[in-house]
């Protein structure tokens, strides 16, 4: 519970009514009006706006190959293959994201690709998939076989049994893996840090960049929206992972 | 040309199967008639269910040919065979409604929405489950669902349907009345029906011809009448209904008679089969039902024996007859004809007799 103290303390402190950030002043939504009319706040609303383009473009791609990974992997395949190949794509999970960060840079160094939003995109598809892959995977063990037969049987061609039957069936695990995998790309610093270029900044660095020169109100309603953007998408996830259980 | 009741729907030609070193079908041949009612019997694991699936497409066979109205089937995956099955488990689409489920066959042969959409409903009043077109699958009760997996099976019209222990999920007042249900829709369709089961009662009341099977083989195929008074073998005659499976000695065959004797020296004669001889020790199948107990010896064959225990099951009272030094004999007899006979109490000597023709000789 300690953990989450300073998260609570940021959260009550954006409320303050105060240019200072330790005496509390009163009650007021001063520094959320500031986010969208105060001085900073245009380079704050690029800075989200290219959040959530890389976040929304790189969870759709991700999720897109994820799920293309997990018909395959999951349905085809021999036993030993589809321990291997969940290893491979696990592996992003386990690596420090600071060596997949330097790993990544020197990858698009070396083959002479410029730094901007499209490296940040690229870079993020890539650490996105495994999180998108998880709950997809585990979603497609729990659909049984049968279903794909039954569709075969009525004369569906492999194209319409996965577009008609095995999609929907596994839309809950797709929905959780898309919105895992956005959370993650809209959060992340490290890797964005390091393949963003001069010039392009997400939220995170941009907060980081503000926060270098002292901590100001400001600041922290933009975390404590973006806390609130994390806590209601895992909460989604969450749910629709769940209420779909209790449905089967 | 052949007349249409006797033109061969399915003819499995020495199909086997293997799953790495095992065997699950040993050369199987069946031909299967256009518009019978025709049940796979045997125990489970014997192949039942494999033997199915290779009809329908989703395993392929190691050796041997199918051949569907003449036709070899074997270069056609399973989304092109004129086969639809019913799963076990019905296997319906638990996002779609019920009707979705039944128009799905249709859709997938190129029907439009608005053409599948009336046949679909009529097939859901052919299982008098119209009112039911809006619910999803979660929302029936097993023998609903069981309906609706059969209505979709149905709707494409196949030219056979393939049917993999549509009922042994449901329970066995709602199982006796699915299985008149399905007897009927077989009748009014005119389709073919290869049916699957482990029951050998549910085989009997439905079938046309029943395939008894058994480790990956046809043990016999013949009418339900044929299997069970006419038994082939010591397997056949064990696994369908009750019997007296007793081992016999042969000693002597004149004029398609093999007379043989039971332990105890106690003699029954018996129509002789083939591929038993003089002096082979094999066994002999008499029915429950047809053995008559009696006070004194009648003027047939008549074996000496002991009352050792008596059973009431409600429209019948079973009697355990211990022969003298010979094997135990289990009779059968109706409560309703009780009144005409001889009561026998426990530790009786009485008389057992075996109707005309109620013995059979097995092969092993
Ligand atoms: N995919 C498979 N791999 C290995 N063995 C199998 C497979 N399918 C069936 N078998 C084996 O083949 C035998 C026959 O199975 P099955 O046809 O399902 O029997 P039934 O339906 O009569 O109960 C069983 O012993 C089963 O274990
Ligand atoms: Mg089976």
């Amino acid at each position: 519970m300690i953990l989450y103290a300073p998260l609570v303390i940021v959260t009550i402190y954006s409320f303050n009514d105060s240019k200072s950030i330790i005496t509390w002043q009163g009650f007021s939504l001063r520094w959320y009006f500031d986010m969208f009319t105060g001085p900073e706040s245009a380079k704050f609303k690029v800075a989200a706006s290219n959040s959530f383009i890389i976040a929304i473009v790189s969870a759709t791609v991700a999720t897109t190959i994820a799920t293309l990974a997990a018909t395959a992997i999951v349905r085809g395949g021999a036993a030993r293959y589809r321990t291997a190949s969940l290893g491979l794509l696990s592996l992003p999970l386990m690596v420090p994201e600071i060596v997949t960060a330097v790993a990544t840079l020197i990858f698009f160094n070396t083959i002479g690709f410029s730094r901007g939003l499209t490296t940040i995109i690229l870079a993020h598809i890539v650490f996105c998939i495994p999180f998108a892959y998880l709950p997809i995977a585990a979603r497609m063990q729990g659909i049984e076989d049968t279903y794909e037969q039954a569709a075969m049987d009525l004369y569906a061609t492999k194209r319409q049994t996965f577009t008609r039957i095995l999609l929907p069936l596994m839309m809950p695990g797709i929905i959780s893996g898309y919105l895992l995998a956005f959370i993650v790309s809209l959060d992340d610093f490290i890797i964005t840090n390091f393949v963003k270029g001069a010039g392009v900044e997400t939220l995170p660095t941009a907060i980081f960049g503000a926060v270098k020169m002292g901590i100001k109100p400001n600041i922290m309603a933009i975390s404590t929206a973006l806390l609130l953007v994390s806590v209601v998408f895992v909460t989604i996830s969450y749910f629709v992972a769940k209420a779909d259980n209790k449905n089967k | 040309m052949l007349p249409v009741q006797n033109q061969v729907a399915v003819n499995v030609r020495d199909l086997v199967k293997q799953f790495g070193d095992f065997t699950a079908l040993r050369n199987v041949s069946l031909a299967i008639k256009d518009n019978e009612f025709f049940t796979l019997l045997g125990p489970s694991g014997c192949g039942k269910t494999t033997l199915l699936r290779t009809i329908a497409g989703f395993e392929h066979q190691d050796e041997g040919e199918i051949l569907l109205f003449g036709d070899s089937i074997a270069g056609l995956p399973a989304n092109q065979r004129p086969v639809n099955t019913v799963f076990q488990n019905y296997a319906l689409f638990p996002h779609m409604s019920v009707l979705e489920n039944v128009m799905f066959g249709l859709e997938m042969l190129g029907s439009s929405k608005a053409e599948a959409r009336p046949l679909a409903h009529e097939m859901l009043e052919l299982v008098r489950l119209g009112e039911f077109a809006h619910r999803k699958p979660a929302q029936l009760s097993g023998g609903q669902a069981q309906r609706v997996a059969l209505a979709r099976a149905l709707a494409p019209k196949p030219k056979v349907l393939l049917l993999d222990e549509p009922l042994s999920a449901l329970d066995l007042k709602l199982r006796k009345a699915m299985q008149l249900e399905l007897k009927a829709l077989q009748r009014e369709t005119g389709i073919t029906f290869i049916f699957v089961t482990h029951d050998q009662e549910e085989a009997l009341t439905m079938s046309d011809r029943i395939a008894v099977m058994s480790a990956g083989e046809i043990q016999q195929l013949g009418s339900p009448k044929d299997i069970y008074e006419h038994p082939d073998n010591v397997f056949v005659a064990g696994f369908i209904g009750e019997t007296n499976l007793l081992p016999v000695s042969v000693d002597e065959i004149t004029n398609g008679h093999a007379h043989c004797h039971l332990g105890g020296g106690h003699k029954v004669i018996c129509s002789a089969v083939e591929g038993v001889a003089v002096g082979n020790d094999v066994h002999i199948s008499v029915r429950p039902e047809r053995l008559r107990m009696s006070a004194q010896p009648s003027d047939q064959q008549s074996l000496p024996g002991t009352v050792v225990e008596t059973v009431y099951v409600g429209s019948d009272v079973q009697s355990y007859v211990q022969l003298n030094e010979g094997p135990l004999l289990t009779i059968r007899t109706q409560n309703s004809a009780l009144g005409k006979q001889a009561i026998f109490a426990l530790g009786t000597q009485t008389y057992v007799t075996m109707e005309t023709g109620a013995a059979r000789l097995l092969q092993d």
